[in-house]
């Protein structure tokens, strides 16, 4: 257990109901978090997926959450409103069920880091970009038990490690470092 | 590297099933910047003016923009071109929606088709995994149903599918190719796709597209997209709703109906209902679309929502955008639930919204004139609504006289004969027009509908407003903050321009004004063109949010080309000249360059004689529109002008006569 500490909350409210399906929130994040930043984009590398099916009248935006190396024992499927939403529809997490929130390439987990970035930006990229107020950003101070943050580096690994094994990875990375140093 | 493009087109030959993966030119990219500009190029070097539209040698490319798939927001369009078998022109329609970006994430620019497969096939690319697919399940299936059912057989629910229907299947010449939200429609290109026995394109891509200044780049969409929220918080004031604001025209989301049912004309482009609304009309249509619509949309990174979902009751629900909503409507004179209903069938089937309805009603009118008979119509309901259902359900299999109609107005009425030329009244270069008929020429108009290749009034306008502010005040608060223009000069031009008397149409704008703008007009429609902008955020609304001044700028930053006003101005006259000379080619010249003969009450020869040759002057064509030998030297097509020297182009100054052979009665 951490001990209570005054934190910023930041939470993004999305309202579905404006939502046009143009997918602007995926573009710009996947942008953002390119290196250097905005030399590319490809909203497959996004952190937040719109999940969008024209015809049944889904826009559901989904921000990528925590990764997670097993999947579920079971599904849900959600019906608001007499729409039927796919199955894990609503699921934040990067999971091997799916291919949603993972590095097209490498298969890596995404997850959505509020665009933290060095100065602060005004509001999340996403944000700024949906002109159609799909996405509110809010700021507010709570009261909260400190976690441990986990790494970015951290979170990779241990879903290579899910998928390869320790020592694989351990064997991988003194191998690189070793070829690094000569 | 290359930046924005791929720098890499696919290459189909559906009759030998080859798939092929070709670098492109850089210099290309250059000179022609992309979209409609290497499409031009392509056509121009591949596709003779011996090649018949229905030949295996005719190619269908789609391609997507130059800036599609960069955070440039509304940069998503398609341009399809081919030889179209309506004008046996070069047709090229543009689609918004989603293919583009998503075939430049898969890493690449365009898909060039050829030959012919003998069983009906699709594509689906999916990187660099691209495979030719049997689509004989999917025969006689609907546009959107085709688009369904791939996804799901391909468990890709992320694939962007093009895809056509029944009518591009039967090659009828007003077929369109769909694509969810939008769709190619114009120029019969879906007949191209069907005899081509592609059923459709599926696309996934999650590769990265480049831009070469990322920093600078950001900084440009930034503007554009504060300037947009700008705009729809600011309508322009003292013009009709749908040009107050940004988008395509946003016949989805405003009740405008009053203004379209009273000023266009209904039937075959007959007769205009001054007086025609009325309240209960306006309460009843509210509630129509109201009801029926859930949604408005937008295509892939664009805040405007110019598209529709609709369910008419007790059918699917499909996508809508603009005139549509009104043009079976109209063509019916039946009521705005009628026109949703049949556009839903009209969209499963691929068919073009503006010239379908025409067509239907043309097909009316001849037998209500004796023309066609009872024969030609065996089993027709007596009702007007069922006609019409039963005129598309016979164009689209071309079954009895829908095989006749399914080739349009202008080839349909050569076929029947019996003084049947006279109905087929609203055309250009053979081509079915918006259903409009004015009082007085209108000069600027004028030109626009006779040299516009793109053969659509919508097309080619924009920028300039349509008809002068009754106040000086209100031109003075126009002008302030008009940016956009390319020259001081129409700033000026506009604050003159008067409703009547001495500076009022049709001697004023005078002869040079009028060509000027027109020039400025259709140049921005251009470069949408190759960038793959949608015309909504450039080319078409009143102040857009994309102009001359920052184009070059994103270009630059984007594509990393250096680009200046001038440089863009001469690549997008180069490949303007060169659709021109392909068309030359193809035997059309100055006795082509008109609009429908009724389109003006009141007409001025001697007037439109002089704005023709003026602007051909400063277009660089000769007094048959053909491109003089010195404009094509100096835009570096001399391969144009050898190959007009070829052909005694300059010589055989006359053309083609413009009434050839159908291509569809020469059936292979
Ligand atoms: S940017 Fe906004 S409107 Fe567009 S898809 Fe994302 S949430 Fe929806
Ligand atoms: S907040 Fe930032 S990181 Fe998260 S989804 Fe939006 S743009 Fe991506
Ligand atoms: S302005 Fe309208 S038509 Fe154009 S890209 Fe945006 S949503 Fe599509």
């Amino acid at each position: 257990m951490g001990e209570k500490k005054k934190k910023i909350v930041k939470s993004i409210t999305i309202d579905v109901e404006k939502c046009n399906g143009c997918r602007a929130c995926e573009m710009i994040c996947s942008a953002f978090h390119a290196t250097p930043q905005y030399s590319s984009n490809n909203p497959a590398r996004s952190r937040i997926r719109l999940i969008r099916d024209p015809l049944r009248d889904i826009y559901l935006p989904v921000y990528a959450g925590e990764y997670t190396p097993a999947e579920c024992m079971g599904r849900d499927k959600y019906v608001i409103d007499g729409k039927e939403y796919d199955e894990c529809g609503f699921c934040r997490a990067s999971c091997p069920s799916r291919d949603a929130f993972k590095e097209p390439d490498s298969k890596l987990p995404l997850k959505c880091d509020m665009c933290e970035d060095d100065p602060p930006q005004e509001k999340p990229l996403c944000v700024q970009w949906c002109l159609n107020d799909a996405l509110i950003y809010e700021e507010r101070e709570e009261e909260v038990e400190e976690d441990v943050k986990v790494e970015d580096v951290e979170v990779g690994l241990e879903s290579m490690i899910d998928k390869y094994g320790l020592e694989k990875v351990m064997d991988t990375i003194s191998r690189m470092a070793a070829a690094k140093r000569s | 590297m290359r930046y924005a493009e791929t720098g890499y087109n696919l290459e189909i030959d559906l009759t030998r099933g080859s798939i092929e993966r070709v670098a492109t030119d850089p210099r290309d990219t250059e000179l022609y910047l992309g979209g409609l500009g290497t499409n031009a190029k392509i056509l121009w070097e591949r596709v003779p003016p011996e090649v018949e539209p229905f030949s295996p040698d005719n190619l269908l490319i789609f391609s997507a923009g130059l800036l599609c798939g960069t955070p440039a927001p509304g940069c998503n369009r398609t341009i399809v071109s081919t030889v179209s078998p309506q004008t046996l022109l070069m047709a090229f329609s543009m689609m918004g929606g989603f293919w583009a970006p998503e075939l430049k994430y898969a890493g690449y620019d365009k898909v060039i088709f050829r030959g012919k497969s003998p069983d009906l096939v699709y594509l689906w690319i999916n990187n660099d995994k691209v495979e030719i697919r049997d689509a004989s399940h999917l025969k006689g299936k609907g546009s959107g149903e085709t688009a369904e059912l791939i996804r799901k057989e391909l468990k890709e629910p992320h694939a962007q599918v093009a895809s056509i229907g029944m009518a591009g299947e039967n090659r009828v010449y007003f077929a369109s190719i769909e694509q969810g939200r939008s769709s190619a429609s114009r120029g019969g290109i879906g007949a191209v796709m069907g005899d081509k026995g592609l059923k459709a394109i599926a696309v996934r891509g999650t590769k990265d597209i480049n831009v070469a200044r990322p920093a600078e780049f950001m900084a440009l969409c930034k503007e554009v997209l504060e300037y947009i929220k700008f705009r729809n918080e600011n309508p322009i004031p003292g013009v009709m709703p749908i040009l107050a604001g940004l988008g395509s025209p946003q016949e989805m989301k405003i009740h405008d109906e009053k203004w379209h049912t009273e000023n266009f004309m209904w039937g075959n482009s007959r007769v205009r209902r001054k007086g025609f609304w009325n309240d209960e009309i306006a309460k009843q249509w509210a509630e129509t679309l109201d009801s029926m619509r859930t949604r408005l949309i937008s295509c892939y990174n664009c805040p405007m929502k110019c598209g529709a979902t609709i369910t008419p009751p007790g059918l699917p629900t499909y996508m809508m955008k603009c005139f549509s909503k009104l043009t079976y409507t109209m063509a019916a004179y039946s009521d705005l639930a009628f026109g949703l209903e049949i556009a839903q069938r009209a969209t499963e089937y691929g068919v073009d919204g503006f010239s379908t309805p025409q067509v239907m009603a043309f097909a009316l009118e001849l037998y209500e004139n004796g023309i066609l008979t009872d024969d030609d119509f065996p089993g027709m309901p007596a009702d007007n609504e069922g006609r019409f259902y039963w005129l598309l359900d016979r164009i689209v299999r071309r079954e009895g006289i829908g095989d006749v109609l399914a080739n349009g107005t202008y080839w349909a009425a050569k076929q029947i004969g019996k003084g049947a030329e006279a109905f087929a009244h609203n055309n250009i270069k053979k081509h079915e027009q918006l259903p409009l008929k004015l009082s007085m020429l209108n000069p600027i108009y004028f030109l626009m509908y006779a040299t516009g290749e793109k053969i659509n009034i919508t097309q080619i306008e924009g920028q300039f407003p349509q008809a002068p502010f009754p106040t000086r005040e209100e031109r003075e608060a126009f002008v302030k903050d008009w940016f956009q223009v390319p020259d001081e000069k129409f700033k000026q031009i506009l604050l003159d321009w008067e409703p009547r008397g001495e500076k009022s149409m049709p001697y004023y704008p005078t002869v040079d004004m009028c060509c000027d703008i027109v020039d400025w007009q259709e140049r921005m429609h251009y470069i949408d063109d190759a960038l793959g902008m949608c015309a909504g955020l450039s080319s078409f609304p009143l102040k857009p949010p994309y102009h001359i001044h920052n184009y070059p700028k994103f270009i630059s930053a984007g594509a990393g080309i250096d680009m200046d006003e001038e440089t863009l101005t001469k690549a997008a006259k180069r490949y303007r000249t060169l659709i021109r000379a392909f068309n030359i080619g193809r035997g059309m010249r100055r006795k082509d360059d008109k609009p429908p003969e009724n389109h003006w009450k009141k007409r001025f020869p001697e007037l439109e004689k002089e704005l023709l040759d003026a602007y051909y002057k400063l277009k660089g064509w000769n007094e048959q529109g053909i491109p003089t030998k010195e404009t094509l030297l100096d835009l570096g097509l001399d391969y144009v002008f050898e190959e007009f020297e070829r052909r005694e182009i300059y010589s055989n100054s006359e053309g083609a006569p413009s009434e050839d052979a159908s291509p569809e009665t020469a059936k292979n």
